[in-house]
């Protein structure tokens, strides 16, 4: 348990590419031509995109909503587990493009899924310790999926960006708390150099996902006095749409505070990103004093859960960028043998 | 590109941010010693707005071996808000979508990956605006 007070969202934003794949074109090229793939249908880059060029994207959109001079942002962090470059921070790329540039720090983070969040919990620090006025936190990913394996279905594209610094009357939410659970669970790897991770299947579920995610919340909640009650919205890490459902069931959360943040079926599992858009949905339909709990989970595996309060700002910044619903709705879909060419998996020489 | 040559033009790149001449208004993508045009040395830092009008267009489906893997793919003239014409490969278009007028917006994207160790060389594209009005 971590008690905050006095860090806020100051600018947020998302960002999915505009190319779709449905699952049932994936299904239909591996011969699983059934229902009940584990979402509809998934974002999928451009050819000219990485994590880099998204994260820009989704910083951009939180830097219209902040309405701040980039040069006072003092830290840029991006969480990723696709990064353009092995050695080469993609934080000072991501800076130079929204003009924040020479920023005191920037690095990459890797923490599976859960590196985006894992950014803002050391933004908060260093917010709190007087080290930098503003940061930037990131999730961003092309997620990698082996084809033909399951993961293909949901691996997907998308980044979302927060500017935190402190609570003033322009805030969007204050983070009035979060917890993490981390411990070393190796449901899910990627080795050096590899393409494409490893995954222990049904493994990954109760003793990975479930377990850490409930751990976080559990955590947050005993220690810092919260009931389910004084929440509005929750939003889970969706590797796809049944398990948030699950954990929503388990800690008696009904679904209606689980929908508004729940966009797998229609994005799919954007890793790094994917509990912090979940989050951007929210903020884009939230109202001033609700709360709002976010849980991340990353395999290897951890879980930062977070407790939000939505201010005042949120009326005045929502509608400076674009909400996500429009990033949603303005889509291309592509067929199986256009998604090899996006995902790089046709050998041009 | 070279890479001090890509690192030089950056800002242009990133940001569409250069040099204006303080005297004639000549653009300048990065600090030059002289304006081009009038030889004065006083320059203000601007950035180009990125939206504006997409003028004309042609697709190219027979590349250049660097920008093989993104064919076909699209060059546009386009008018920004400021009347400032630019050059520029457009991307995430139907091709149904492309016409004269239509509003475009830059976005940031990798324009030129350097073989497997090279340089990736990141830089402005222009996209069809998500909102037409």
């Amino acid at each position: 348990m971590v008690k905050l007070g006095g860090v806020a969202i100051q600018g947020y934003g998302g960002y999915i590419p505009r190319y779709r794949i449905k699952a049932e074109e994936i299904g239909r090229m591996w011969g699983q031509d059934k229902s009940g793939f584990p979402v509809a249908e998934k974002t999928v880059a451009g050819i000219d995109e990485d994590a880099a060029t998204m994260a820009v994207e989704a910083a951009r959109i939180a830097l219209r909503r902040a309405g701040i001079d980039p040069r006072r942002i003092g830290a840029v962090y991006v969480g990723s587990e696709s990064k353009p470059y092995a050695v080469k921070p993609t934080g000072t790329i991501v800076a130079e493009a929204i003009g924040a540039s020479p920023t005191k720090l920037a690095a990459d983070l890797e923490f599976a899924c859960k590196a985006g969040s894992e950014a803002m919990a050391i933004i908060i620090g260093l917010i709190r310790s007087g080290q930098v006025e503003y940061g930037l936190a990131i999730g961003a990913d092309t997620a990698q999926g082996r084809p033909g394996d399951a993961l293909e279905y949901t691996a997907a594209s998308g980044a979302a960006a927060f500017i935190l610094g402190k609570t003033d009357h322009r805030a969007v939410a204050e983070i009035e708390a979060w917890s993490g659970y981390a411990t070393d669970t190796p449901d899910f790897w990627r080795r050096p150099g590899d393409k494409y991770p490893m995954h222990t299947a049904r493994f990954t579920g109760e003793p990975a996902y479930f377990k850490h995610i409930i751990g976080a919340v559990q955590s947050l909640l005993e220690n810092d006095g919260y009931t389910l009650n004084e929440i509005d919205y929750v939003v889970f890490h969706q590797p796809n749409v049944k398990f948030p459902l699950a954990v929503a069931k388990y800690l008696k959360v009904g679904q209606e505070k689980v929908s508004p943040g729940l966009i797998a079926n229609s994005v799919g599992n954007t890793y790094s990103a994917c509990s912090l858009l979940g989050l951007v949905n929210v903020l884009d339909q939230a109202q001033p004093g609700q709360r709002i709990l976010v849980a991340s989970y990353g395999s290897g595996a951890g879980s930062d859960a977070f407790v939000l309060r939505v201010l005042d700002g949120i009326l005045e910044k929502r509608d400076l960028a674009p909400k996500l619903a429009e990033f949603i709705e303005n889509k291309i879909y592509i067929d199986y043998s256009t998604y090899l060419k996006l995902r790089d998996e046709i050998l041009v020489r | 590109m070279r890479v001090p040559g890509y690192w030089r033009n950056m800002s242009f790149l990133y940001r569409l941010a250069g040099w204006k001449c303080v005297h004639c208004g000549a653009f300048h993508h990065y600090k030059p010693v002289v304006c081009r045009r009038c030889r004065s040395k006083e320059f203000a830092q601007v950035e180009l707005p990125g939206s504006g009008r997409l003028i004309a267009y042609t697709v190219v489906r027979s590349p250049p071996k660097e920008f093989e893997r993104c064919a076909p793919y699209a060059i546009g003239l386009i008018e920004l808000e400021d009347g400032t014409k630019i050059l520029s490969q457009l991307t995430d278009f139907k091709e149904n979508e492309l016409r004269d007028d239509i509003r475009v917006e830059a976005v940031f994207r990798r324009v030129r990956i350097n073989g497997e160790q090279g340089i990736i060389e990141y830089g402005y594209k222009f996209r069809p605006a998500l909102s037409q009005s």
